[in-house]
């Protein structure tokens, strides 16, 4: 008791408990401030402490590539982005927890959609500034959909596919052979055979054609390996990695070795957003059912599973399947944003990335997916100017989080998005 | 007719028979117990029964209809419930989740309810976790719902495993030793929660025990396994005063 009081007076305790108060909400707000805020006056600050225009990723490039306006950069980012956010999450805790309050007594698909619509409008306006921030934001996303994917296979079901950027790489190259064929004319495939209008209302057939082609790949592993149990999925999967990917590479018809180009620039900001909403969705649904938590009774004991009448064998084929199809997804839109793909993307550098975020992240969680995904992401482009430092520096940070937290850092814990948007006003009704 | 019927099952472990010519027969409600020493091959009749192996030999119907060869799930979801010897719960699971799960093969909504959280899929759930907490209270564990398994005493991992095995709605529940590892007080309570589930769901109970004393209290008719093979089967109390039993038990100088 003694030890709470003390807390509360010091100034550190009593900033983190008033900034606890606010709901979601109110931090989405006040980032929606701070990024309006960067679009009015983040030029004109960025000049007056001597940055060259604004920082793109929080500073970081400008930190290291000239150390000298380290000072600058912190001030900058403090001052746009860390104060403004707080400050008004803050003051409108109030407000934000009654309008929390008004939204959580709607079915809870409404308070979710305000929520997102509010998350993609932040999202927007960060990445109106420059053409480098959408990339990334683009390339973010979709990461976080490969490492969601893979912890289902990964984590959930605790087997070792290596063969996620092989499955990522099929459904790439179907759904960029699915609109460049339809869509575009092009002089691998000639003429465009149905109008070009109707190419971006089709994309989502497109994303779902190459999720299957993946999900196809994915059964003819899943056959001989889920026999039995073991190292045999780790060996088969690396192999089908390089099968496809030297299976690509000797495709005269998609470019061989030189991959293939064209694809039409459907995959914009509000796209992917999108998709990656609708996979985080769907495989947190899955997860919590009984049929998904069937996965973890696969994982901790099989034999007991198996007598407790779960399928164990049809579970991991499935579940196999499911993972690869929202790879796939994740290749098809992956391939859309760049606009060109070539069979080398698809080796072992992006294996490593893809469970890198995995670990780092945490199995068996949504959360640790999304923190993995985006955090590994955005490191490694923030790293970007150190060059080689920056593949011992996240090996480094891999290590740690594994002797420190052996699971990742966000492991086995529910995504509940009742609790996430839940009001924050009365602390003595929270358990 | 009997519920459950094993005719001349054997079995072998590449050269060695571990099970020789098994017989039985269960009616509806009956409770049976099977004893024998250690490595007697108890435990390889009951994954036998259950589907784990395939037998080498003979047949096993269970409602008249032959289950050999089928998936243990398939045979879980007939109604052959199982726990096992060394508990074998899942370690990431509460103890709501772990009852919910036996339900699986009852959940209908399939793969478009699991994805999209459709109202079916709801009520289903709904309807298994009131399923599961009416069974949590029964054998008294629905103060540990949501925890995880692994923190529980261990009385009360095996009571979650009983709960988990009857959620399956079996006809006959197999008991792999059920009091393996207790103490009297934790051993004295088993006995009534088996008595109490017995006359709860009228079901066949097959117990596997080390401990003479439980049989003799629960069991309607014993067999005595030896090396694969029965060596005696008949009430309680023939089989406590069958000279063969307690040579295998006690051994031959004991014997007047």
């Amino acid at each position: 008791m003694q030890e709470v009081l003390e807390e509360h007076i010091t100034l550190q305790g009593r900033l983190a408990a008033s900034l606890r108060k606010s709901p979601l909400l109110g931090w989405l707000i006040g980032l929606t401030v701070a990024v309006l805020l960067e679009h009015l006056v983040g030029y004109e600050l960025a000049t007056a402490v001597g940055l060259p225009k604004i920082p793109v990723l929080f500073g970081f490039v400008i930190m290291l590539k000239t150390p000298l306006l380290i000072p600058s950069a912190l001030f900058y980012v403090l001052s746009i982005y860390l104060i403004p956010a707080c400050l008004v999450a803050r003051l409108i805790s109030a407000p934000s927890n009654w309008m929390a309050e008004r939204l959580y007594r709607f079915p809870i698909s409404v308070p979710v959609i305000v929520h997102l619509a509010l998350l993609y409008l932040i999202l927007h306006l960060w990445a109106d500034i420059s053409a480098y921030r959408g990339l990334t934001l683009r390339l973010t996303l979709i990461a976080v959909m490969m490492t969601l994917s893979l912890n289902l296979i990964n984590g959930y079901m605790g087997e070792f596919s290596c063969s996620h950027p092989g499955f990522m790489a099929l459904g790439a190259y179907g759904a960029s052979v699915f609109s460049v064929f339809f869509f575009a004319s092009d002089k691998l495939f000639g003429e465009a055979l149905l109008p070009e209008a109707l190419g971006a209302f089709c994309f989502p057939i497109g994303l779902i054609f190459g999720g299957l082609v993946a999900s196809l790949g994915a059964l003819a592993i899943a056959i001989p390996s889920f026999r039995t149990r073991g190292d045999y999925l780790a060996i088969i999967s690396l192999a089908f990695l390089f099968i496809v990917k030297s299976a690509i590479e000797n495709l005269e018809f998609v470019g061989g070795p030189r991959g293939m180009s064209g694809q039409p620039n459907y995959a914009t900001l509000p796209v992917v957003f999108a998709v990656a909403v609708i996979c985080i969705w769907i495989i947190n649904n899955f997860v919590r059912s009984t049929i998904g938590k069937a996965l973890n009774a696969v994982r901790d004991d099989e034999i007991a599973a198996e007598a407790m009448t779960v399928n164990t064998r049809q579970t991991k084929i499935l579940a196999f399947m499911f993972g690869a199809f929202w790879a796939g997804v994740a290749g098809g839109l992956f391939a859309h944003v760049l606009r060109y793909v070539n069979p080398g993307t698809f080796g072992i550098q992006k294996l490593a990335e893809v469970l890198a975020m995995v670990y780092f992240g945490g199995l068996n969680s949504v959360y640790g997916s999304i923190l993995g995904g985006v955090s590994l992401s955005l490191l490694s482009e923030a790293l970007r100017p150190l060059e080689l430092f920056k593949w011992i520096i996240i090996p480094l940070l891999l290590i740690l989080v594994m002797i420190f937290r052996p699971t990742g850092l966000i492991a086995f814990k529910e995504f509940d998005v009742k609790a996430l948007i839940r009001p924050k006003g009365h602390p003595e009704k929270e358990v | 007719m009997s519920l459950l019927e094993v005719v001349h099952m054997s079995h072998d472990f590449g050269g060695l028979r571990a099970v020789n010519d098994y017989s039985l027969a269960v009616s509806p409600g009956e409770i049976r117990g099977l004893i024998g020493p250690n490595g007697a091959g108890k435990t390889t009749i009951f994954n036998l029964i259950t589907g784990m192996y395939r037998p080498t030999e003979g047949d096993i119907r269970f409602n008249g209809e032959s289950i050999v060869g089928m998936r243990p799930h398939e045979i879980a979801a007939r109604g052959l419930g199982r726990t096992f010897q060394n508990l074998q719960l899942w370690r990431h699971l509460t103890v709501l989740e772990h009852v919910m799960m036996a339900r699986y093969s009852k959940l209908t909504y399939g793969l478009v309810g699991a994805f999209f959280g459709t109202p079916k899929r709801h009520r289903q759930e709904a309807q298994s976790r009131q399923r599961a907490e009416e069974l949590m209270k029964l054998l008294n564990v629905s103060q540990f719902s949501d925890q995880l398994v692994l923190n529980l005493p261990y009385g009360a991992q095996r009571r979650v495993e009983m709960a988990r095995a009857l959620a399956t709605e079996p006809k006959v529940l197999f008991l792999d030793e059920p009091t393996a590892g207790m103490n009297p007080e934790e051993l004295w309570q088993m006995m009534k929660i088996i008595r109490k589930v017995h006359e709860e769901f009228k079901l066949a109970i097959f117990l596997i025990e080390h401990r003479l004393r439980m049989v003799m209290e629960l069991c309607d008719k014993v067999q005595t396994l030896v090396f694969g093979e029965v060596i005696a089967e008949g009430t309680p109390e023939e089989i406590q005063n069958n000279p063969q039993v307690i040579e295998a038990y006690l051994g031959k100088e004991t014997v007047e």
